[in-house]
């Protein structure tokens, strides 16, 4: 049986959920079915809020909380944006909106934004769980990359837009050590013993790993991934890996808890303002690209969400954005848009990586996401 | 007022009404959800249903029981520490603090109006490999050159210990606090040097305190899982951790629930066994 959610199980869900569960429950799946029009009948009629839930620092920002992108949006359009920086995780938003989606309720939310490393967004299509977007709204989609259309877990962008990217490669204290430039050194190197951090995020530190053994992280295979949960469980079990790291990996390297990390691209960009002896390259066997994409909630309001992804895919907003978010952007056009408002960061490699750079960054294999076994393995790993 | 006169039997249901409201509504029918979660089987991706799953228990002891143990061990460390640690705090407010006691008291409880979370943060920085304390520790000798506490299992005892303190510090200077002195004169006017005073008179009393602060430490550290996260490796993981992950990472529902159950089960039996060590009137004082 598959979980295939469809509008008219949606609706016929909302009605029973009436019945037997609570009325804030029949309110709630009532409210979201009301707002939603899904796919081709898309009504295109704005409306007046739109909630967008986003991880934290991710949007232009100026003092007092304003959101200069997010004002114009309002000003042009007359929709009022409820932004949100509530996501941290992954793992913790997934269960956060989770109990809604599978009882049918609408989440509060018109657009969210999730990383296609992590299982949640390919989970989220598979269990008809998110809209499909309106296209007829986008004219920018043209806008798009070509790298970026055409992943392999929403072959077409019929679900979903990239918000932005960033790169996973290795940082370190130049204070500390001399600069690690190979995983090998990463997860070998006597001097590093114990000032070492991985990323608990499987997929960032596999497909580093499997690369560095001469694998191909877009295609894992049991014999790949068990030889990568190998020099890993070697590196944890030596001592020279210290812990597994979120977001948080980025205090203890400032602070010289850790000499080397696997870090992202555009956490070492706004960290070096503060510290110039923090440095990251990408290994020399290749690091991966990941991308945070939009997607819109079931019960979340279709029309006014790709109203405002087509906002932010016009060059011009998408480079003023850039400007503050400092990770790779997905939009063509932003660079020479903001080469005349801010070239140092137009010529930034770390934001706007070169071909070179792109060439040597690996997109991890979807379907390894979404293996139950591969996921357990690692959680045992990480969680000795 | 007419009402109340004429039912006055009704009264003590009325006022306990809420409270069992709020155990039933917030705490029994969770607890049947989860129970009824912890035996289906199945997926994320294909759903879960109720299949009678016992094997999830057998599973959650087989894989995880050294996760198990170490919870158990950490929060028996830390609740013996916070103990001791915690106890001449207490006495000293309870028989010497004066006018002093509810500033002293409140010394105790400030670190809560910082958030757990935060609180757990800055002794990230308080054990930081440069920071003061490894680096005097280094220099005594206590801690190797190159050594660290950070990430270690000292770290997260040194946290646990830290987080639930006031649960050990209130309840002791509580019973304490109730002690009548002339108890202990008498006992000193028969003769009780001072120290034999306290262990049969003062020690007995406070007792009370002393299993309530136990418990009320034991209990919520066993299932603590951020000190672990924040200040430990990979190694020093509880169950709380492996919950954790079991739920959010792995979206296997079924697992996090039975070894929820098997975590409180534990806590359980320790905390009867325990009961029955020190005799249940003592928890009741």
């Amino acid at each position: 049986m598959t979980d295939q959610l469809t509008r008219r199980e949606l609706l016929q869900r909302a009605a029973a959920g009436g019945a037997v569960l609570t009325v804030p429950g029949l309110l709630a799946a009532c409210g979201g079915a009301a707002k939603s029009k899904a796919g081709a009948s898309s009504s295109h009629k704005l409306a007046k809020t739109l909630h967008f839930s986003n991880w934290t620092l991710y949007i232009d920002n100026k003092p007092g909380g304003r959101h200069p992108s997010l004002d114009q949006f309002q000003k042009k359009y007359g929709v009022k944006v409820a932004y949100t920086e509530d996501i941290n995780d992954n793992a913790s938003f997934f269960s956060k909106i989770q109990p809604a989606l599978s009882s049918g309720q609408s989440t509060g939310r018109d657009l969210i934004v999730m990383t296609d490393n992590s299982r949640y967004p390919s989970l989220l299509i598979k269990k008809g769980w998110v809209e499909k977007l309106d296209k007829s709204a986008i004219p920018n989609i043209k806008n798009l990359i070509p790298q970026q259309r055409h992943p392999n877990w929403d072959p077409d962008r019929d679900y979903s837009l990239p918000w932005q990217s960033g790169m996973t490669g290795i940082g370190w204290n130049s204070k500390l050590t001399d600069p690690v430039l190979s995983m090998d050194d990463l997860l070998g190197n006597p001097k590093l013993h114990g000032k070492v951090g991985l990323l608990s995020e499987f997929a960032d530190t596999l497909a580093l790993v499997m690369a560095a053994n001469g694998d191909d992280p877009s295609k894992v295979t049991d014999k790949t991934f068990n030889r990568a949960i190998a020099t890993i469980k070697k590196a944890v079990n030596s001592g020279q890996v210290r812990q597994f790291y979120g977001n948080d990996y980025s205090g203890a390297l400032a602070k010289g808890d850790l000499a080397a990390t696997m870090a992202w691209s555009g956490d070492i960009v706004q960290l070096q303002a503060d510290n110039k002896h923090l440095k990251w390259n990408l290994p020399d066997t290749g690091g991966d690209i990941w991308t945070d994409n939009m997607l819109i909630p079931k019960g979340g309001n279709v029309y006014t969400a790709c109203v405002y992804m087509n906002f932010v895919y016009g060059p011009k907003i998408a480079a003023e954005i850039e400007d503050y978010v400092n990770y790779i952007c997905p939009v063509q056009g932003a660079k020479q848009a903001l080469e005349k408002i801010d070239p140092s960061v137009a010529n930034n490699t770390l934001i706007f990586p070169t071909k070179k750079m792109l060439d040597n960054v690996h997109i991890i294999d979807a379907t390894a996401l979404n293996n139950q076994k591969y996921q357990t393995t690692w959680q045992n790993l990480i969680s000795a | 007022m007419g009402f109340f006169h004429r039912h006055r039997g009704l009264t003590p249901y009325l006022l306990l009404a809420p409270g069992l409201l709020w155990l039933a509504v917030f705490f029994l029918v969770p607890l049947g959800f989860l129970a009824y979660q912890s035996l289906q089987s199945g997926s994320i991706d294909f759903g879960y249903a109720f299949t009678w799953a016992w094997s999830n228990y057998g599973d959650a002891i087989r894989h995880y029981s050294g996760h198990f143990e170490r919870s158990f061990e950490y929060a028996g460390i830390a609740t013996a520490i916070a103990l001791v640690v915690s106890y001449p705090v207490a006495y000293w407010i309870a028989f010497r603090g004066g006018r002093w006691k509810n500033l002293l008291l409140l010394f105790i409880v400030a670190p809560f109006f910082v958030t757990y979370l935060i609180r757990t943060l800055a002794w990230e920085t308080i054990l930081a490999d440069n920071g003061f304390i490894v680096r005097t520790l280094q220099h005594l000798h206590v801690v190797s050159p190159g050594g660290r506490l950070l990430a270690t299992g000292v770290a997260v005892v040194a946290g646990i210990t830290y987080n639930f303190l006031p649960f050990m510090a209130l309840p002791l200077y509580v019973s304490l606090e109730q002690i009548d002195q002339s108890l202990i004169e008498a006992a000193q006017d028969l003769y009780a040097s001072k120290w034999k005073a306290f262990l049969r008179v003062t020690l007995p009393l406070s007792l009370p305190g002393v299993v309530a602060g136990t418990l009320l430490t034991f209990i919520p550290a066993a299932g603590d899982f951020i000190n672990a996260q924040l200040l430990g490796s990979p190694k020093n993981h509880m169950i709380g951790n492996v919950i954790d992950s079991k739920f959010k990472e792995l979206l296997d529902y079924p697992a996090a629930a039975s070894m929820s159950f098997v975590l409180m089960a534990a806590i359980l039996v320790a905390v009867l066994a325990y009961a029955r060590a020190v005799g249940t009137e003592k928890l009741t004082g």
